[in-house]
């Protein structure tokens, strides 16, 4: 465990990618709590560039766009943490029994994984989110979270499967254990690593579908996020006219928390996995 | 005490079960209290499989097995199977594989206390712990607080045995327990076996080594691809060996004091009237037993 | 004289420091010599075993010299041994056919491994098919995949492949360890075969087990702790150990068929750490035998003819 800690102090990759997403998180939480207003008001003068006043200048109908910045960032971790951890929890869960109970169960939940896995998703989210009335971001991170999970099940499931052979399971299955008690103390603490950096990629590909569906006007009705800014810079012809502040802040946040949660987690890997550090 | 009879195992293979895996065929066998039963097979025999569904952590396709009268494929539910294991435990091969690697050694023992013993006192439970530690002659001092890794595989063994005897088990199956511990250490695990087998334990001593089931057991079965191909008092089946594949497996296993030669001219030359085993009928079906001696039984000859 | 190995030292190095798995091994092989060289886990068997063949990049070769048929073996220069191994001394390891392609026919691997060798294969095609047949395998193995051979063909695939080129020395490491008896006999009983043949000069076989080597090899070492214990005739090590090693071993093992009802005992404690061994006799801290002297690093010397112990117990001390 030392030894692990030691080389994780050491890793650029880690600490980079680490400070990065910190560094946007305490922006997200921190942030909006320095704003007196709402992020749709409409406080200042029109398209007005980065002052002193507004930090990141205004949109063509006087917004802060600080503010939506700030509140979207927010709104963009919600969207990772409660998507990437639906996703998570469904996954898990699902490799964990189909992995650990094999036979019957086994196929019935590897079946349902691929069907899941071959529908195409985003076609499906179109489809759903466009059907809701009142969209949430909540309602948006849930449905992301439920159409995501089978590749974590499929990974989750094959570790769990050579896991689950192994004697001290046995041994445990042996010592009066269930078999949810064997799965959280005996199978998951073994493949720690693994489960952290599965939840780091469902995260990030939940920003980024968020992303997506905002951009395409799907996103939450009420309320703002990065892809909603990006929606309305572009609808509002922002790069034609030149207002650069609306849509470069909102890009950059997402592909740089996006980004260094990738690197996070490669140098989580790193760390890991033994023979990967001297490369 | 433990009794199977007509015990069949079959996986299924492939997907959605398509293809078909014999993995056990008609088994039948009894351990007594006090009786160091060894089953004997070469990999693929189905002796793991047989010492796996004595242990409750595999299901016959059908067949019975009979811990002290009652069915044990019958027991459903969480609280009958941890019941169960109070009285039967197992041991297996790799001691290593048998630790989880990110816990301390010990917690094999802490396990059986949070599960069997919730009321049992610190003072109380330490005196436990010691006890069965002296029994399999090991240090307390020397185990406790060490990580897997840092013990023998040795001792690694005899903790797991320890761990059993927490319980009040009745039978142990000891699955390849000394098959990975070096020679000048293997013999002090087998005569640990002996002593508790005084204390009146039985014994399920899953083996692929003749030498080492000769030496611990007081009954002997030979399994060849999942069927029982002699069985019998050791002394009779070593001695005097009727079915042609017993007699081979003890033509061919290294001895200290006589050389294959030796051992192929004397089975030459004390070839008994030839038991010529019936074939088996059908694949699924029961495998034919016919005896040679008191308690002594060949089985089917499978090619 | 086929091989002489004089003073052997290699080590390992480590972060913590140099493991001396073989510290001082001298002992010498006849032409057509069988050795079985047997010890416990972390004895140095293997150790001395890759030793011969190749040093991989932890082990690090600090003094002693090899000589095979009077020449020089340079174990500390892995380009010098380039053209020995394989021509003059070759290896059978213990899972040689789990770690090779398995997408690859048996007689493509064996065209490709000569020629990376430098010998033409058809040069060699008759003679491999005369051993496939010598071992008990048809000609039509050559045509099947690695996982369509059961381990006892897969061994003696092994074991014709390296042994093709007549090599003057063969390591056999473990190589039956994982196989059933009955296969573990035929497979010996080729070695022994190949040996008559002249298919191969002389051998050491790896191994832990004693009674195994005993029923086919000439001579048994018996190796503790980095330490040459005992090397004399097989039938003169099983029968009448010198060394108190040896005779501890000996005594803890069951056999087959023989019950005389009577307990076996093992040997306590364990063998010391290599890390950082005692001086001295390596095998005295777990020997009752052990007095004031032990404290001395016993030498090799040979109490019988060809029969050599290292205990300052044994006669002709």
């Amino acid at each position: 465990m030392n030894e692990t800690l030691h080389v994780a102090r050491r890793n650029p990759k880690l600490l980079i990618g680490l400070s990065v997403v910190l560094g946007f998180l305490l922006l997200g939480l921190l942030g909006p709590l320095f704003v007196d207003h709402g992020p749709n008001q409409y406080v200042g003068p029109q398209s007005e560039p980065p002052s002193a006043q507004y930090w990141l200048g205004t949109t063509t109908f006087g917004q802060d766009v600080w503010a939506q910045f700030v509140y979207g960032i927010r709104s963009t971790f919600l969207i990772g943490v409660l998507g990437g951890g639906v996703a998570f929890a469904i996954g898990t869960a699902v490799g964990f029994l189909a992995g650990y109970r094999g036979g019957i169960v086994d196929e019935i939940l590897t079946m349902l994984t691929n069907v899941v896995l071959v529908l195409p998703a985003l076609v499906v989210l179109i489809v759903a989110v466009a059907y809701l009335d009142a969209r949430g971001l909540v309602v948006q991170a849930v449905f992301i979270g439920l159409t995501t999970w089978p590749w974590a099940a499929r990974a989750v499931r094959a570790q769990t499967l050579s896991l689950a052979t192994r004697e001290y399971v046995d041994l445990a299955r042996l010592s009066g254990r269930r078999t949810w008690r064997v799965i959280i103390t005996e199978i998951a603490p073994n493949m720690s690593s693994y489960l952290v950096m599965s939840f780091i990629l469902l995260f990030g590909g939940a920003v980024l579908t968020a992303a997506g569906l905002d951009f395409i006007g799907l996103g939450p009705t009420d309320g703002v996020s990065l892809g909603l800014m990006l929606e309305n810079a572009v609808a509002w012809s922002a790069l034609q006219l030149g207002l650069w502040w609306w849509f470069v802040p909102p890009g950059a946040a997402i592909t740089a928390v996006v980004g260094s949660m990738y690197i996070l987690n490669v140098g989580l890997d790193e760390v890991f996995n033994p023979k990967l550090r001297e490369l | 005490m433990l009794e199977l009879s007509h015990v069949h195992k079959v996986y299924r293979v492939g997907a959605f079960g398509g293809g078909r895996l014999r993995a056990v065929r008609d088994v039948g066998l009894t351990v007594e209290p006090g009786e160091v039963v060894s089953l004997i097979g070469e990999s693929g025999s189905g002796k793991s499989t047989l010492g796996r569904m004595v242990l409750g952590l595999t299901r016959p396709t059908s067949g019975r097995i009979a811990f002290e009268g009652a069915d044990v494929t019958a027991i459903k539910g969480f609280r009958a199977k941890k019941e169960y294991h109070r009285k039967v435990q197992g041991v297996f091969q790799d001691p290593f594989s048998s630790f989880n690697p990110i816990f301390k050694a010990e917690r094999v023992l802490s396990m059986i206390r949070s599960s069997y013993f919730p009321g049992v006192s610190d003072a109380d439970w330490r005196d436990r712990v010691t006890d069965s530690l002296r029994t399999v002659r090991l240090d307390p001092d020397a185990v406790l607080g060490k990580y897997p890794h840092q013990l023998s595989g040795g001792q690694l063994q005899r903790l797991l045995i320890a761990r059993a005897l927490l319980l009040d088990i009745r039978l142990l199956v000891a699955d390849e327990v000394i098959s990975m511990l070096d020679a000048s250490t293997r013999i002090d695990v087998l005569n640990l076996l002996a002593d508790l087998k005084e204390r009146g334990l039985g014994i399920l001593f899953v083996t692929h080594d003749l030498s080492l089931g000769t030496y611990v057991s007081d009954t002997t079965v030979i399994l060849r691809k999942g069927a029982v191909a002699e069985k019998g008092p050791t002394r009779a089946v070593f001695a005097d060996p009727r079915h042609p594949y017993s007699r081979h497996l003890l033509s061919c296993v290294p001895r200290l004091h006589r050389t294959w030669a030796e051992v192929d001219a004397d089975l030459d030359r004390e070839r008994p009237d030839p038991v010529v085993p019936p074939a088996p009928a059908d694949e699924d079906g029961p495998v034919p037993m016919t005896e040679v001696g008191e308690g002594h039984f060949v089985g089917a000859d499978q090619g | 004289m086929s091989l002489r190995v004089n003073g052997l030292k290699v080590h390992y190095r480590t972060l913590r420091g140099d493991v001396q798995a073989l510290d001082g091994v001298t002992f010498s092989l006849g032409d057509g010599e069988i050795m079985g060289l047997v010890g416990e886990s972390g004895c140095g068997k293997s150790t001395l075993g890759k030793s011969l063949i190749r040093l991989d990049h932890r082990m690090h070769h600090i003094a002693g010299s090899i000589e095979l048929n009077g020449r020089d073996v340079p174990i500390g220069d892995d380009a010098a041994m380039v053209p020995l191994r394989y021509h003059e001394i070759s290896l059978i390891p213990q899972y040689a056919m789990s770690a090779l392609n398995p997408t690859r026919r048996i007689g493509r691997m064996i065209d490709e491994l000569l020629r990376s060798r430098g010998v033409r294969p058809a040069d060699r095609a008759d003679e491999l098919r005369r051993r496939l047949e010598l071992v008990g395998l048809g000609t039509d193995v050559l045509r099947r995949f690695p996982i369509e051979l059961s381990g006892g063909m897969k061994q003696r695939v092994v074991m014709v492949v390296s042994t093709l080129l007549d090599p003057s020395l063969l390591i056999a490491d473990e190589v039956t360890s994982a196989l059933d008896v009955s296969t573990q006999r035929s497979v010996a009983e080729s070695l022994v075969e190949f040996r008559d043949r002249g298919h191969v000069g002389s051998m050491v076989f790896v191994t832990h087990d004693v009674a195994l080597v005993h029923q086919f090899a000439d001579t048994i070492m018996v190796m503790y702790a980095g330490h040459v214990a005992e090397k004399g005739p097989a039938a003169d090590v099983v029968s009448d150990p010198r060394h108190p090693y040896t005779q501890m071993l000996l005594s803890a093992l069951p056999e087959a068929g023989e019950d005389t009802g009577e307990r076996l005992r093992g040997i306590p404690g364990t063998p010391p750490g290599l890390l950082d061994p005692p001086t001295g006799c390596r095998f005295r801290d777990r020997c009752p035998m052990a007095f004031d002297k032990c404290a001395e690093r016993p030498p090799l010397v040979e109490t019988a003819p060809g029969h050599w112990s290292a205990c300052w117990k044994t006669e002709g001390h």
